[in-house]
């Protein structure tokens, strides 16, 4: 049911029941290691390029997701899945393994919150029982797509962020087939805002006003307040975009620096590991919700989450062409049953 | 001692050409591919006004290893080739100078991606 502007709220309230997460060796140096289910250890994962790695990945995290939960993939009635790379090729080309329905996502960084947005949904209309949301990304081969391939060495600037190499995965089920407890109650898609940033290399600041005019509405819509939710937790903004966030929340006399986690940060060690602004990509947060966070929910150490992934919809096209970056923030109210 | 000199002329040169594009890249939102267009430009450019060959000079392979080197060589060419052939050495001057560097570029290259394999840092 469509609540206030732009929020629905899902009234079947479906739980995501387990997730599976892998990630990369640099990720795995990372404060979140003992979190993730797997890792590669090699970013060619044993295969001959970037791109068979990163689906080799998605599939690995998509299978181990269904051996986590006990079931085959003739039990899911959808997958929702996304990548970075042209033509979503990574989802397309891993999901070929699975005898199941599939549907591609694009929302850069956002595809993940897209998945499980569409996922409640489709579970809210009675169509279906159990659906994956998946999204994956590696550095390798998003260098290639949206920079230099890896061989030009090309310096970064220090406001860019690195993709993560990384994938993950949630299954969401209707309560009555499967149930933790764990249940999205809201969605907010966002709407695309532009305040005309041209750099590529700052993405945070494209997609900060974004996230803030999603949560706002959000909080409006639901009559919320900040303080209901236990983190408001964003995909990648990165330290820049983080700082841009907190600054237009203050703006409005809100404080939202303790509520406030950024995927994009957590996954690194700022100090010790070479990633300029932070990480980002589509597995950052599908990989850092799928472990992290779903742990702490189930630990039940955080118990209303808002959960916004962020996505920056430029191409390496557009931006050449001068284009400034369409930002966008989807919003997810995860809530444990108390 | 006067080897250790010249080399420090080099280090000296080349390292303030390069110190000039970190500065370009950690300062400035200029994208990479803008720097190495503007530093071939650049090299034209003070080789037209004179600037450039005082500095290779001192500098020697300090100031013609670096991109900007390049354009100091597409402008010396081009100039020989207009004194040679007139009007057409404008078209072919610049790249016949620098056809050693080009084909030795992408013959090392493709050597080099026979034994090396791309990874993360």
């Amino acid at each position: 049911m469509k609540i206030g502007k732009q929020t629905f709220k899902i009234e079947c309230k479906p739980c995501i029941y387990s997730t599976s997460s892998i990630v990369g060796p640099k990720e795995m140096q990372g404060p979140l290691a003992n979190y993730f289910d797997l890792h590669i250890k090699d970013v060619f994962f044993d295969e001959k390029t970037f791109e068979k790695s990163e689906s080799k990945m998605l599939e690995s995290c998509i299978n181990n997701l269904l051996v986590k939960s006990g079931i085959t993939e003739h039990d899911v009635d959808v997958i929702f899945s996304g990548d970075l790379l042209n033509q979503c090729i990574s989802s397309g080309f891993a999901i070929r393994a699975f005898d199941t329905p599939f549907l591609g996502l694009y929302g850069a960084c956002s595809t993940f919150c897209e998945g499980l947005l569409l996922s409640s949904l489709l579970l809210e209309s009675n169509c279906a029982n159990q659906i994956v949301a998946a999204a994956s990304s590696h550095f390798c081969s998003a260098e290639r797509q949206f920079r230099m391939p890896l061989e030009h060495g090309n310096q970064k600037s220090p406001t860019a962020q690195a993709t993560v190499t990384a994938s993950g995965a949630a299954l969401v089920t209707r309560r009555e087939i499967a149930d933790n407890g764990i249940h999205i109650t809201h969605v907010t898609p966002g709407k695309i805002i532009d305040l005309g940033v041209t750099d590529m290399s700052n993405m945070g600041a494209a997609m900060a006003p974004a996230v803030f005019s999603t949560v706002s509405n959000h909080l409006n819509d639901t009559g919320r307040d900040i303080n209901y939710y236990d983190a408001i937790i964003t995909g990648d903004l990165g330290l820049h975009g983080t700082d841009m966030l907190i600054q237009l929340f203050k703006n409005e006399g809100i404080d939202i620096s303790k509520k406030h986690k950024d995927c994009g940060i957590l996954i690194y060690d700022e100090k010790k590991q070479d990633v300029n602004c932070g990480g980002s990509g589509c597995g950052c947060v599908a990989s850092v919700f799928s472990s992290y966070f779903f742990n702490e929910l189930k630990a039940k150490n955080l118990n209303k989450i808002l959960l916004v992934a962020t996505g920056a919809l430029m191409s390496p096209l557009s931006s050449s062409q001068g284009e400034s970056i369409p930002g966008i923030a989807h919003a997810i109210a995860i809530e444990n049953e108390v | 001692m006067d080897i250790f000199l010249e080399y420090g002329k080099v280090f000296l040169t080349g390292g303030i050409i390069c110190t000039i594009g970190q500065i370009l890249i950690d300062k400035t939102k200029i994208t990479p591919a803008r720097i190495l267009t503007l530093f071939v430009t650049l090299g034209v450019v003070l080789g037209f006004l004179g600037i450039y060959e005082p500095i290779y000079n001192f500098g020697q392979c300090g100031a013609s290893v670096p991109i900007s080197g390049f354009g100091y060589s597409l402008y010396k060419g081009t100039v020989k080739a207009i004194a040679e052939q007139g009007f057409i050495g404008i078209f072919t001057g610049g790249v016949s100078a620098t056809a050693g560097g080009i084909a030795a570029a992408v013959v090392f290259g493709f050597l080099a991606s026979l034994f090396a394999k791309p990874t993360i840092k």
